[in-house]
């Protein structure tokens, strides 16, 4: 536990000093502990656990945007579970919602939600849908297409300053979309 | 299209070399933007008092500075510290004590000294109804930047970082406001001024809560 914890200090220390492999195994790393997380807290508000992956996101999104609120000479841990921890509830909070709308609309039909071991997640993806294409295109030739950013800018005929801008905001506009209602 | 999470991950690694500000430069940034404004406000309407050179040997008069630059350091201390994630308050609150204890020491230096107005005058003051007034309006545009600020932090506890943001608007906008005023009795300030940062804490703690979740 100590160990792991100190590992991933060290981890995000170097990627806020530019180690962007660094960064990748730390996202890697922490994935599973937050999806067991996400499934505990669904579990305990008796909502389908399927949908944890769709929380997992949330929070990588939020751990990467808000990342500078990291104290780096503080522990990793401490600051990655209050993150994910307000984002839970909050996620919680908004299917709570949506969830009694549903029950009221269609009680008969509501399955008894066989928990899918392959959880996959639709939010993210759904809302990649509503960004402009720009950011779109640069979003999905770097997560689906594995595309680096300098072929990412070759490819679009973009500087690679310009994929970098496409690429942070259509994070961040990822972000402020899934927290809309 | 889709995305799934290892998938976000390498995007999220991609994004690394985005290197977002510290919140209190933003905070620093936003506040300086908004000062003006607040400047503005104070000039057209009020104006530093005419007898601001004699005023200044007053220990009284200073002391009203000292309270609220103290509130306004504190509150500011706080507010930064409440924008990490995992931040408790404990041990910070005291921070609103120094302003709260000068005012302590005001009022109970005044009390030893001959005085020639009975205490519920110096109390009362003459601008009782303009301190309440202008405190609160110069204090918004600061509060406005305050949130903007602190919005590029993760605060968990939004409403109390908006109180926070809402008294150091309010800790700035008294300092101005005192080079105006021309009751220097701390009992005039422990009631006017203090009516109007609990206001703006207020007000601060109603917008944090709505606008400071991220």
């Amino acid at each position: 536990m100590r160990e792991r914890e100190d590992e991933w200090t060290g981890l995000m220390r170097s990627a806020i000093s530019g180690d962007s492999a660094a960064y990748h195994r730390l996202l890697k790393a922490i994935t599973p502990v937050l999806r067991a997380a996400a499934r505990r807290g669904l579990a305990r508000a008796g909502q389908p656990v399927d949908q944890s992956e769709d929380i997992v996101q949330e929070i990588l999104l939020a751990v990467h945007l808000k990342r500078h609120t990291w104290d780096a000479n503080a522990p990793f841990a401490p600051w990655l579970f209050a993150i994910a921890r307000n984002k839970l509830i909050d996620a919680l909070r908004r299917r709570g919602r949506r969830i009694f709308v549903n029950i009221d609309d269609f009680a008969e039909t509501l399955p008894d939600a066989p928990a899918a071991e392959t959880a996959s997640a639709t939010e993210v993806a759904a809302q990649l849908n509503s960004l402009p294409a720009r950011q779109r295109e640069v979003l999905q030739s770097i997560a689906v297409e594995s595309a680096s950013i300098k072929d990412t800018a070759k490819k679009f005929a973009m500087s690679e300053g310009a994929v970098r801008v496409a690429l942070h905001r259509g994070l961040a506009s990822l972000t402020t979309k899934l927290r809309e209602p | 299209m889709r995305m799934d999470t290892d998938q976000l991950i390498k995007t999220l690694a991609a994004d690394n070399a985005h290197r977002p500000r510290p919140v209190g430069f933003v905070l620093a940034l936003a506040l300086l933007a908004a000062a003006p404004v607040s400047i503005l406000m104070f000039m057209a309407e009020l104006g530093v008092r005419p007898d601001v050179m004699t005023a200044m040997h007053n220990p009284f008069f200073d002391l009203k500075f000292a309270v609220t630059l103290a509130l306004a350091a504190a509150a500011i201390t706080i507010s930064l510290h409440l924008a990490r994630p995992e931040a408790s308050l404990r041990g910070f609150v005291w921070l609103l004590a120094i302003p709260a204890g000068l005012l302590v020491a005001g009022i109970s230096g005044e009390m030893m000294m001959p005085q020639r107005l009975p205490m519920m005058t110096r109390l009362v003051g003459n601008n009782s109804k303009v301190c309440m007034t202008a405190v609160p309006l110069m204090s918004l545009p600061l509060l406005a930047a305050a949130l903007i600020g602190l919005r590029h932090g993760a605060p968990t506890r939004p409403a109390l970082e908006g109180a926070m943001a809402g008294l150091l608007s309010a800790g700035l906008a008294a300092t101005l406001y005192a080079s105006h005023c021309t009751d220097d009795s701390p009992l005039f300030v422990a009631t006017w001024y203090t009516l109007g940062a609990g206001l703006m804490t207020a007000i601060g703690a109603l917008a944090g809560s709505r606008v400071l979740k991220f």
